[in-house]
């Protein structure tokens, strides 16, 4: 028999995924994991997915089941992966992409290696939806053997945030959710009665149970207000901003100014310490770089130049694109291409609104994922 | 097959004990509080529950109080002596090994003005009477030690101990007797307390029940406001079929004690002959002075947490000795306080056989736990080497 852990998270979907894999032969562990002491707080903030309430949710499920449970302590994992990469990419000016740091290194990380060595699993399994295929008929280039492809439930695919798994943790992967849709997963907790079945779903990053990251920073990170010039698109001084860890690109409300037509934050220069806005049109770009590229197959296809779709938000639309591998980047560089980086470039067919540097591009064959990168700063281009 | 070494926790209750509790829960359901025929026999019940209990442990029955649990038995004696004694003094001293229910309730005090004095131990868990003698002075109220440890199975020098407290005057003793009422003598007038917490479920009675001794006379303020039952001193309905399976586990347990204590020390040598002898493993608590039926160790370069959730799939039943539902990475205050590194705290195990321990079940634990530990440390290696498994290959 095979012996999963699935890690859940006292959500429904996690819970689901644990009752599917019971039902369908396996072996079942259930473990939460603790990642950070906010689950100290029997926490006012119910939502959170990380409180202790969760674990709760999370235990008592796995009781109904009737499968061992454990707690696991990630703590160190999470702080060292997640948590202060994410404080130090808001102070560095960037945007932090915390769900793909935590999956990539601590879910199918940290949580998957323990699960294999100190458990005895097989593998591990979560109730996030997106599909993993097997290829085990094919020819194996370059080690090649699993797909991972979007959920069948296009509102819901989380593989955005999945792009930087290797072949070795897809191996070790199960998502039993990835053909569901959202509504048939709540009616599959509803039928076998799981005590998550009518849980509200938590949107809000599990260690900002506040749903406001500058409570973080300062007391995590012991950040502090540092005021520095807040300027328009054209150069013009509107007044000051209160330190540019507090600002993400994109952003259009909390700005402290009232202007004719809407801004929104479109460059935080560390180094300057400024903030400069822009009208709507300002953010769209049409090219941008991506460093830190990780390809689903462990490499890139067609030698690096291919054509994809792009997506640079959770539920945000893909849209088609040229990539360039940073040889190719340089070389267009030297041509003047716009965009161009020591990283990736990333040209899209049609200009993509406010690619903020640090949060995760992730590049799509239809449902297939390729592979991704975070977005680099510099990637300032006018549009054509 | 599949073994329970886990009777530190809890035991399985009596069947014995079971069937005298099944009328009270079912025909006999009267409000022992209440006059009429039915009241009466539930009170004829409890009343009877409470002499045997009282006798069991050489008591007068009214220096009985039934609570809900060993954790309230000892909220009430600490809280209740220490506020009624609060015009002459606000010092409480107790050992760093206590266990919550006592430390979490004198942390609570400190809160109101309380002074409290959480005295050291040496390597075994036992408090020096040197020490006590030198932290009790003329503030001092209430002293209140755990009889024996539920972690490491220490059982403290008490004789000794309450001598020492006996040179001062009007400084109450709470024992907490939750762990060591099952395996150790226990008789009020010889131990010379004035307060001792018991917890039926440790000795095969219910969940749900617990037992105060008040010595009579002993100044106690009452915690819980209500009809004034237990003579004011607990209010609330009472647990009838709770006292009365407690009373006759404990009637039964005294009865079998020194058969089964000789047994339970001979089921737990076998395991400490196994587990003690492997390559960095070591008993922790005193060698000789502890409970019969506990072993308690440190793996070295291993976690505790690791290697009983890894014979819970095994089919083996244990603990680490502290039971965390939360996940949080703090070690055993007990093992700290007995000196033990971090590191070293989070290779605790414990092992505890019980009355209805088959030797079977020893048997098997000693053939899974050595093969277990090798595989629980070799993993550990490698995640301390690959913390994030970057080395497993598809």
């Amino acid at each position: 028999m095979t012996r999963v852990l699935v890690a859940m998270s006292g959500g429904v979907d996690s819970s689901v995924a644990a009752a599917l894999l019971l039902e369908q032969g396996y072996e079942v562990i259930g473990a939460w994991m603790r990642m950070h002491d906010v689950a100290d707080f029997a926490s006012p903030h119910k939502k959170a997915c990380c409180s202790l309430d969760a674990a709760e949710d999370a235990r008592r499920v796995a009781g109904q089941l009737g499968i061992p449970f454990t707690i696991l302590n990630m703590e160190r994992e999470y702080a060292d992966r997640v948590l202060d990469p994410f404080l130090a990419e808001y102070q560095a000016g960037r945007t932090p992409s915390p769900c793909v740091d935590c999956n990539t290194y601590v879910k199918f990380g940290a949580l998957l290696a323990r699960a294999v060595r100190t458990l005895g699993c097989d593998a591990i399994a979560t109730g996030h939806y997106a599909r993993i295929e097997a290829l085990e008929d094919l020819p194996a280039p370059g080690g090649r053997r699993y797909r991972l492809l979007r959920g069948r439930d296009a509102s819901k695919d989380q593989t955005y945030f999945l792009y930087a798994l290797r072949q070795e943790q897809l191996a070790r992967t199960l998502f039993p959710l990835g053909g569901f849709t959202k509504a048939e997963v709540r009616a599959l907790a509803t039928e076998r009665g799981l005590a998550t079945a009518g849980k509200a779903e938590s949107q809000e990053l599990c260690f900002v149970p506040g749903g406001d990251y500058r409570v973080v920073l300062e007391e995590r990170a012991g950040w502090h207000e540092t005021p520095g010039p807040l300027l328009d698109a054209d150069g013009t001084l509107l007044g000051e901003h209160r330190g540019i860890a507090a600002y993400t690109v994109g952003q259009r409300q909390g700005l402290g100014v009232a202007l004719g037509e809407r801004r929104y934050v479109a460059r935080l220069d560390p180094a300057a310490n400024l903030v400069q806005l822009g009208r709507r049109d300002d953010l769209l770009r049409g090219s941008f770089g991506v460093a830190a590229m990780s390809f689903i197959a462990g490499g890139p296809p067609n030698d690096g130049v291919f054509e994809a779709t792009v997506q640079i938000r959770h539920g945000a639309a893909a849209v088609p694109c040229m990539v360039r591998p940073p040889d190719a980047s340089r070389a267009g560089a030297a041509e003047g291409l716009a965009g161009a980086t020591d990283g990736w470039t990333v040209t899209t067919d049609t200009p993509v609104w406010a690619p903020a540097p640090g949060q995760a591009a992730v590049f799509y064959s239809g449902d297939e994922v390729i592979g991704g990168g975070r977005i680099e700063a510099g990637a300032r281009i006018e549009l054509g | 097959m599949t073994a329970y070494l886990d009777h530190a926790a809890t035991t399985p209750l009596r069947p014995e004990a079971l069937e005298a509790m099944l009328p009270l829960l079912t025909t006999d359901f009267g409000n022992p509080s209440s006059a009429h025929a039915p009241g009466r026999s539930a009170r004829a019940a409890l009343d009877d529950a409470r002499a045997r209990f009282a006798a069991a442990i050489g008591a007068q029955p009214r220096e009985v109080v039934f609570t809900s649990s060993g954790t309230e038995a000892t909220n009430l004696a600490i809280k209740g002596a220490g506020w009624a004694a609060k015009s002459r003094g606000h010092r409480i001293l107790c050992t760093a090994v206590e266990h919550h229910a006592t430390l979490n309730t004198v942390r609570y005090l400190e809160k109101f003005g309380f002074e409290v004095v959480e005295l050291p131990v040496d390597r075994y868990g036992r408090l020096d009477p040197e020490h006590l003698t030198a932290a009790l002075h003329d503030r001092t109220t209430v002293v209140s030690i755990i009889l024996a440890n539920n972690e490491v199975g220490t059982i403290q020098p008490i004789a000794e101990l309450i001598r020492s407290i006996r040179e001062h005057r009007g400084v109450l003793v709470h024992l907490d007797a939750i762990q060591a009422a099952p395996y150790l003598p226990i008789d009020v007038q010889e131990l010379d307390a004035d307060l001792i917490s018991f917890s039926a479920h440790k000795f095969e009675g219910p969940k749900g029940t617990g037992a105060l001794w008040i010595r009579h006379g002993t100044a106690l303020l009452p915690q819980t406001q209500g009809g004034a039952q237990e003579r004011y001193r607990r209010s609330g309905t009472e647990n009838v079929a709770g006292a009365v399976g407690m009373a006759v586990a404990y009637e039964l347990n005294r009865r079998e004690r020194l058969e089964v204590t000789k047994r339970l020390r001979r089921l737990r040598d076998r395991l400490k002959e196994t587990v003690v002898g492997l390559p960095g493993v070591e008993l922790t608590g005193h060698p000789r002075d502890r409970l019969p039926g506990h072993l308690s160790v440190i793996v070295r370069d291993a976690e505790g947490e690791s290697i009983a959730l890894a014979l819970d799939l095994e089919g083996i039943a244990c603990s680490t000795g502290s039971a965390c539902t939360t996940g949080s990475r703090e070690v055993s205050h007990v093992l700290s306080a007995m000196g033990y590194p971090e590191e070293e705290a989070r290779g605790a195990l414990r092992l505890s056989v019980g009355r209805t321990t088959s030797d079977d079940e020893v048997e098997e634990a000693r053939a899974v736990i050595p093969g277990v530990i090798e595989r629980i440390r070799t993993a550990l290696g490698a995640l301390a080497v690959d913390p994030l498994g970057e080395g497993l290959r598809a």
